[in-house]
């Protein structure tokens, strides 16, 4: 997936159109320096909203499919593969005029920690934060544990983390330890 | 002027403030593992007082449910017992096919029902967590009698109240676990109880069925020392002060023929027992097959009759713990 997905800008505000002009016509760059680069320029300013950053690439259509971006009626744009110094290469997903819970970042976590969540306000970025998984999870993830209570009874998973690092939970009703990635989100 | 009207508007209905009260305290067991040394203590001293007189009514006019979603003998046994030596009366299931959870019932709805009923409910269910959940949905104190294999706290009291008695402490003891320790949630009860009393364990057991690595991190993240061996002579057990034996289980191993080569080095004999030490005491959390000769039965270290005997002390004292009362 080398190519980027964008969708068209319906802009009523003259800086907005020509923001996009200047987009089309600006002549491909010879250097790659930070900003440069055709990737840079096809991807949209949000007036508001929230950018997702330093997504793995192989996470970004799951962190999609998890925010149900496919039913969005906002603008959005999902880019793939771009060159991170951090990364190597990285998926960002811009959502206009969406702004993310604490609970619903927590989520995120679950299946991709550590990536950015940056608030975007008037074009500005006035806030980020950092899908960090919380101590407890309420209803995020099943229990591995066939004999769990929690998958014979129609209640609220609750997982206390007990290693961020390596993404090891408790269920606190059957006190298994297990790997956040091997097991399901509710 | 309405006096009545008054007097209605006045009073907080006494049952409203009995639930408040209730919820602020529940004082459920669902696990001893995390309680400090003064919990365990007074535990203790009160399974003490009841072995002096086990026969009471200070539970008169209270009613204990016993609610037994798996089968058991020994443990519901010994709380009806409890229950009806303290003039208590007792209520409740041994098998869930007669009741509403065959119907689809969820557990909640059973608790949340039986509490209109009784004043404590003891629960064992196959499903781990269970009884934590019940505490949960309840506002009537849970005595966990065994959640899957997950807990098991009243053996834990009663192995605890045994090792007490015979050894007139719980401090830094030598304590030998012999047998199926990867599924045996007694073992792993006992050997989460017993972390403030700096003990030693020994863990002697087949590969197939060695002590699980969560256990092992545990032990290694509370300071608790451990030797693991597999060698079960007289020997090995000569530094015991408490020999902990379990059933090694034909059903629990992949490996048949692992189990033909093991099932018998883990048996205790008689003449195993030359070497203890004068004040060791052999423990086993009952039934038997084979891993205990009938020849141990004689010998003054054998305590596995009298520690199912100190059960009833230790369920009366959970029963009257939960329900505040004092001996």
């Amino acid at each position: 997936m080398g190519r980027v997905v964008t969708m068209l800008i319906k802009k009523e505000m003259e800086k907005d159109i020509m923001k996009s002009e200047e987009k089309v016509t600006t002549p491909r760059p010879t250097g790659r320096g930070k900003g440069e680069g055709p990737q840079a320029l096809l991807v949209a300013a949000i007036e508001n909203g929230t950018v997702i950053d330093h997504i793995p690439t192989n996470k970004v259509f799951t962190i999609a499919s998890l925010l149900e971006l496919d039913k969005c009626s906002d603008q959005v744009t999902i880019g793939n593969n771009f060159e991170s110094g951090k990364m190597g290469k990285k998926g960002i997903i811009k959502i206009a005029n969406r702004f993310f819970s604490d609970s619903e970042i927590s989520r995120i976590a679950v299946v991709c920690p550590n990536i950015r969540f940056c608030l975007i306000k008037d074009y500005d970025v006035v806030e980020k934060k950092i899908a960090s998984l919380p101590d407890m999870l309420t209803n995020v993830v099943h229990c591995a544990n066939p004999v769990c209570i929690t998958n014979n009874e129609p209640m609220k998973t609750v997982f206390y983390v007990t290693d961020k690092e390596k993404g090891i939970v408790k269920c606190r009703y059957c006190g298994k330890e297990q790997q956040i990635e091997h097991i399901k989100l509710v | 002027m309405n006096y009545e009207l008054c007097i209605m508007n006045y009073f907080v209905p006494l049952q409203e403030i009995w639930k408040i009260t209730d919820r602020m305290e529940n004082k459920s067991i669902v696990s001893i593992a995390d309680y400090g040394k003064e919990k365990i203590q007074y535990l203790l001293d009160m399974a003490a007082e009841f072995e002096r007189q086990p026969n009471r009514t200070i539970l008169h006019g209270k009613v204990v449910a016993t609610l037994f979603f798996e089968p058991s003998t020994r443990t519901r046994l010994s709380f009806e017992t409890a229950a009806n030596r303290l003039g208590a009366r007792v209520i409740g299931f041994t098998d869930p096919k007669v009741t509403s959870s065959s119907k689809g019932e969820t557990l909640k709805d059973t608790i949340k029902m039986v509490s209109n009923y009784a004043d404590v409910i003891v629960m064992r269910h196959r499903l781990e967590g269970a009884a934590l959940y019940a505490s949960e949905v309840t506002h009537v104190p849970i005595i966990n009698a065994g959640d899957g294999s997950n807990l098991h706290p009243s053996q834990t009291m009663l192995d605890l109240y045994s090792i007490y008695k015979t050894q007139g402490t719980l401090e830094n003891l030598n304590i030998y676990m012999v047998g199926d320790l990867k599924y045996g949630r007694t073992v792993h009860s006992l050997l989460m109880s017993m972390r403030p009393y700096n003990p030693t364990f020994h863990f002697i057991a087949p590969k197939e069925l060695e002590m699980p690595e969560e256990y092992k991190m545990y032990c290694k993240k509370e300071g608790i020392k451990y030797v693991e061996q597999t060698d079960f002579t007289e020997d090995t057990i000569a530094d015991a002060d408490i020999l902990y034996m379990t059933r090694v289980q034909r059903e629990r191993f992949t490996d048949l023929m692992e189990y033909e080569r093991v099932k018998d080095a883990y048996i205790l004999r008689a003449d195993m027992l030359g070497k203890c030490r004068e004040n060791m005491k052999i423990l086993h959390p009952l039934p038997r097959v084979n891993e205990i000769e009938q020849d141990v039965d004689d010998s003054p270290h054998a305590y596995y009759f009298q520690q199912a005997q100190n059960g009833l002390y230790a369920r009366e004292a959970l029963i009257c713990s939960v329900l505040g009362i004092e001996p």
